[in-house]
């Protein structure tokens, strides 16, 4: 069942509709419920190789509908600890729960201060009203 | 809504996945009124048309349907077409929507004394009524596969016609434009799910009837496209003589469909790699296929690697994936 629209104001978001989960010098990332209706249902992700780095506004990987594909655009810069395969194997798990179980990588953070430039909830819905 | 060939046309409804099962399971209904509708009506209608289409006009009766090309002095396909015979001197042609004043035009230049063309387009409304449980739902009984019937729905004439897009049983019910509203909402009252372009596109790709503009197009001779079951090189029409060429030749690249053997969904456009020769060739169609959950597509590749179980490498945006030639249709219903 696909998730009803929410924006939980315990994370911080970026413009491109890619949501972080800040703990520590970590950092869980996903897509905001935004972003997965306009895709529609997800059936692929490509994610990035365990190990590798991804940078603050550059892709990461992949999601894909039936109809389009989408880039995965990390709101911060670090290096991949963990690949969520449970979104790998049923990638529809993000029209579920776009802020649970349909978490897609998990992050070291090499650069902790760009979250400062990360918007909060508020500022989001702001991008969200404007869009 | 995306505007197509000058026409509002919905890519889904409730969802391309959700819509293509119900067609495969229940039934589906598809607007395709944005499909070019040509008459040809004369004595010499008959003798026009098996001059310039590839299959035998001649086999066609009233209340026959035939798929058939327009093909050029190539043997490259104008239009992919479906020609019913009305009666003794009168066809109707359904063209593709952005093909359908090319068909027109085509017809026209080489229209005989005697021959009439005429684009209707704008008169006529189609619906696709698609899936296991259609017939039943419409109250209609099984027929011959591309025959068609005049009959009627909630007061509405339609012509039956006994054809599709999709690879399931069903019909295409043509009415006046006019009609069009009435005859939709009484399918939909009829438990029809409707369904919008992404679906056909993936329940076609799935039972490999190739879309013109993707796969198949002026470009491309018939034999290479995988269409000379719907040429008959034993009449005269424009381009046969090329095909026949070509058939005695054996083509030199082949439209073949591919299942991916890897995660990834094959999309137009990318390059098909075969052993020992890098970007041979171009996916033409690609998508998830939604009854298999694996990436299904069609694509040219040369003729030694054509045959089912060739190994395909398909560069998806610089990842190499492996794929593999398959037997027509991709999908098949378990029986």
């Amino acid at each position: 069942m696909a998730a009803s629209e929410s924006y939980p104001d315990d994370l911080q978001y970026h413009p491109e509709h890619d949501w972080a989960r800040i703990e520590g010098d970590e950092a869980v990332l996903g897509v905001t419920w935004f972003a997965q209706d306009a895709l529609g249902e997800l059936v692929h992700y490509e994610p990035p190789d365990v190990g590798s780095s991804v940078a603050k506004d550059s892709s990461y990987g992949e999601v894909e509908s039936v109809k389009a594909v989408s880039d995965l655009i990390s709101p911060l810069s670090g290096e991949v600890l963990e690949v969520n395969q449970k979104v790998v194997d049923a990638p529809e798990t993000v029209n579920d729960d776009p802020y649970g179980e349909g978490w897609l990588i998990r992050i070291r953070l090499t650069s902790p201060d760009e979250r400062e430039q990360l918007l909060d909830v508020e500022g989001y819905k702001r991008v969200l009203a404007e869009a | 809504m995306v505007p197509f060939a000058g026409w509002e046309m919905p890519v889904q409804y409730a969802g391309v996945i959700q819509e293509h099962k119900a067609v495969r399971t229940d039934a589906g209904v598809f607007d395709v009124s944005h499909m070019g509708e040509i008459e040809v009506e004369g004595p010499t209608a008959r003798e026009l048309l098996q001059s310039l289409l590839s299959n035998d006009v001649d086999k066609l009766q009233p209340g026959d349907a035939q798929y058939t090309l327009l093909t050029n002095d190539d043997g490259g396909i104008i239009d992919d077409l479906i020609v019913y015979r009305l009666d003794e001197h009168r066809y109707l042609i359904v063209a593709n929507a952005s093909n359908a004043e090319a068909v027109e035009r085509w017809l026209k230049e080489h229209e005989l004394r005697g021959s009439d063309v005429r684009n209707v387009s704008d008169d006529y409304a189609l619906l696709a009524v698609q899936g296991p449980n259609a017939l039943r739902k419409l109250g209609l009984e099984p027929a011959k596969a591309f025959t068609w019937t005049m009959g009627e729905l909630d007061g509405v004439e339609v012509m039956i016609n006994r054809t599709g897009y999709t690879g399931e049983e069903g019909v295409e019910l043509a009415c006046m434009a006019d009609d069009a509203e009435t005859l939709w909402d009484a399918i939909l009252a009829r438990d029809v799910t409707p369904a919008g372009l992404g679906a056909r596109d993936t329940l076609r790709l799935e039972v490999c009837y190739p879309l013109h503009g993707n796969d198949i197009g002026p470009q491309w001779d018939a034999i290479s496209s995988g269409l000379g079951w719907a040429c008959a090189l034993d009449t005269d029409f424009t381009g046969a003589q090329r095909l026949r060429e070509i058939k005695e030749r054996g083509p030199e690249r082949k439209l073949v469909p591919f299942l991916m053997t890897e995660k990834a969904i094959p999309r137009q456009g990318m390059a098909i790699d075969v052993p020992g020769e890098r970007a041979s060739g171009e996916v033409t169609s690609g998508t998830l296929s939604p009854m298999l959950d694996i990436g299904i597509g069609m694509g040219y590749v040369p003729a030694a690697s054509s045959k089912p179980g060739s190994e395909l490498v398909i560069d998806v945006r610089g990842k190499a994936r492996r794929a593999q030639v398959s037997k027509k249709p991709l999908y098949k219903k378990e029986s």
